[in-house]
């Protein structure tokens, strides 16, 4: 263990050394086509096109940008059920996304999964999981395998912060410590487990020191610096793919919408005062402000990089409208497979 | 033919399919330097290796999980649980994961893993190591559920488990370890999916699975010294359940008593009298008679326990019941 030992004190990653002006680009059209898709679901939601639940990433977009810039294609994600943004930022398909949410045919699981359960097995994209903590053992298992077969993968495995309360994550990161598993535990920190403040349900407030029980390196980066969170992330991966060490991550940020979309924003739990001061902190803005001040931007470079994206949106909502809903026959599709060995 | 344990074609099944597919592996409590809890995992780790014979802390639900994760990545996962009752504590892996991953991805992600272990009661180990929950997993679509009562039935299925492409339960039987059986010398496999005639006759049926299947045949063969001839319909797969041959006998002989150890409310001998109900309604000379676990935790005290648990004399009297005979 003594080369897990080299990084536990926590530092902010720094700002925006290590990426070029294209991948700064990329990073902000990806949190803006986050941004701009999740605004038509709301749209989508109140029309009642989506059904069900429906979990925003408003405000938390840095944090699925930042955190797959650091991936390499044949890399696993594993995440929780507000996995709208993190899907669009690995690089599926909006239509897919889309379709998906509408309930259709076309959608990346037929539309068997919905807003909570989004899956690309070409992508590794590992779905959407709904189950608070449960997904956390599986995202170990997929290091488990990883290293079973001796590959140099890493597994990216998000969750929210209420996650460190369960029993699950304490197992699964025990064991991902105990047996040295290629997995990156990216805690997305939004203050809030569903209306519970995280100082009301943790113990620890600085969430990140729960690896310290695991022996586990450990960092906290700011989550509303895409930068410093691809950064950060990097500094993780790298120690999975290279050391075989997990690494737990605490990204803070916050949500500016409500829980899902059946919830307040504010007025209960968090003030409407407390909503706009983090509100100031948007992460696009974070980032559109560094490259105008670097001169990679301008209002006109943001405008059209604004219209590609609602373009796409539009193109992913027509196409979600036009596909047909699944066939009946498919109800009893997908329980097995048939066994081919 | 050769006569084997149960526990040692259990061990059997395992070897053989961790020799023939390396990417199967056996994960769980005590399974390696221990040898096994009971004794089913012994040489395992010797042969294969710590990173195939896994020995995991105390952690259900963390490690269930981790078979989950390795198993949509394309590994083939035996998990063993030291008893079902322990398993409680993952039951959300393998409810709310394996069972629901290749629905909710639309069919991308199958999940090939068995979970594994004793189920039911052994011998004064009272309420919370004496439960048989074969009802609840299945219950649950996405789950194949296997409780195979001999020693060939038990490596046959289990190499079908461990090669199906599906999420497998398969219950074992604390006190099915010790007993014997004849199991081939040759390789085989048998279907999950098939039931099995353990016996024969014409004047009932006894439709039951697992140890109880042992118990049936006792049964069938002291009432065969009266004169009356039992057929034993040994399901030793309940999810999917093979209706066909339940209802082929219930047909034949018109009367059928299901045996099983769990307890009466919901349980798996519901399901079974509700396929007779609706396929052999009109071949029934009398009410199907349900044989189970008294409707109460497991007591310790062995006359208490003895009275709680399903037996040779209870089922007898059951028979001759459906029978219209008298005790």
């Amino acid at each position: 263990m003594a080369q897990a030992k080299i990084k536990k004190k926590a530092e902010p990653a720094a700002g925006s050394e290590g990426t070029t002006a294209e991948e700064r680009q990329v990073l902000l059209r990806s949190m803006l086509l986050q941004r701009r898709f999740e605004e038509r679901c709301a749209e989508a939601y109140a029309l009642g096109r989506i059904g069900g639940f429906c979990h925003l990433y408003i405000g938390q977009e840095a944090v699925g940008a930042g955190a797959m810039a650091a991936l390499r294609a044949d890399d696993y994600i594993i995440t929780t059920y507000r996995d709208h943004g993190q899907a669009l930022a690995r690089g599926l398909s909006p239509r897919a996304i889309m379709a998906e949410l509408f309930g259709r045919s076309d959608g990346c699981a037929r539309g068997k999964g919905g807003s909570m359960h989004l899956f690309d097995r070409s992508l590794n994209f590992l779905g959407g999981h709904g189950i608070v903590g449960g997904h956390v053992p599986l995202g170990a298992g997929v290091g488990f395998a990883i290293k079973y077969r001796g590959g140099d993968q890493v597994c990216l495995c998000f969750m929210g912060e209420s996650v460190v309360n369960t029993g699950a994550f304490h197992e699964a990161l025990n064991m991902a410590s105990l047996w040295k598993l290629p997995v990156v535990f990216l805690i997305e920190n939004n203050r809030y487990g569903m209306g519970t403040a995280l100082e009301r349900a943790s113990s620890i407030h600085d969430i990140y020191l729960r690896a310290a029980s695991y022996d586990m390196p450990r960092a906290y980066v700011d989550g509303q610096d895409v930068l410093a969170v691809r950064s950060a992330t990097l500094e993780a991966v790298r120690r999975a793919r290279t050391e075989s060490t997990p690494t737990l991550l605490e990204v803070r940020t916050y949500r500016f919408m409500g829980h899902s979309m059946s919830d307040a924003v504010s007025g209960t739990y968090r003030t409407k005062a407390e909503l706009e001061e983090h509100m100031k902190r948007d992460p696009i803005m974070v980032l559109r402000i560094q490259m105008q001040e670097a001169g990679e931007i301008d209002d006109a470079g943001m405008a059209k990089l604004d219209e590609d994206v609602k373009a796409i949106v539009q193109d992913a909502w027509d196409f979600a409208e036009a596909s047909p809903e699944p066939p009946l026959e498919s109800l009893h599709e997908d329980v097995l497979v048939e066994t081919s060995t | 033919m050769s006569t084997v344990t149960y526990r040692d074609a259990l061990n059997q099944a395992l070897k053989e399919e961790m020799q023939r597919d390396d990417r199967v592996f056996l994960m769980g409590e005590e399974v390696g330097v221990y040898q096994g809890a009971y004794k089913v995992s012994k040489g395992l780790l010797q042969e294969f290796g710590e990173m195939r014979v896994v020995d995991t802390p105390i952690t259900e639900l963390g490690f269930a999980g981790i078979g989950v994760g390795a198993a949509m990545v394309g590994l083939r996962p035996v998990i063993e649980f030291m008893t079902w009752n322990f398993a409680l504590l993952a039951i959300d892996q393998v409810v709310n994961a394996a069972a629901k991953l290749l629905y909710m991805s639309g069919g991308q992600f199958n999940i090939p893993i068995v979970f594994r272990g004793p189920n039911g009661a052994a011998l004064q180990l009272s309420a919370q190591h004496s439960q048989a929950f074969e009802s609840w997993l299945a219950h649950i679509p996405g789950l194949k559920v296997v409780s195979p009562g001999t020693p060939r039935d038990a490596k046959g299925l289990l190499k079908s488990a461990i090669r199906d492409d599906n999420p497998v339960v398969f219950f074992e039987g604390e006190m099915l370890y010790n007993t014997k059986g004849d199991v081939p010398d040759e390789e085989y496999v048998i279907p999950i999916g098939q039931a099995e005639l353990k016996r024969e006759g014409d004047h009932c049926t006894i439709v039951t699975y697992g140890k109880s299947a042992l118990m049936a045949v006792q049964v069938a063969d002291q009432l065969e010294k009266d004169g009356i001839r039992v057929d034993v319909v040994d399901l030793r797969t309940i999810r999917p359940m093979d209706v066909a041959a339940i209802t082929a006998s219930v047909r034949k002989t018109n009367r059928a008593v299901v045996l099983e150890e769990g307890w009466e409310v919901c349980g798996v001998g519901a399901q079974i009298v509700d396929h007779i109900q609706r396929d052999c309604f009109d071949d029934l000379d009398a009410p199907v008679i349900r044989v189970h676990q008294a409707d109460v935790p497991m007591p310790y005290a062995k006359n208490l326990e003895r009275a709680a648990k399903p037996d040779v004399a209870k089922t007898i009297a059951a028979v001759k019941k459906v029978m219209y005979l008298p005790d």
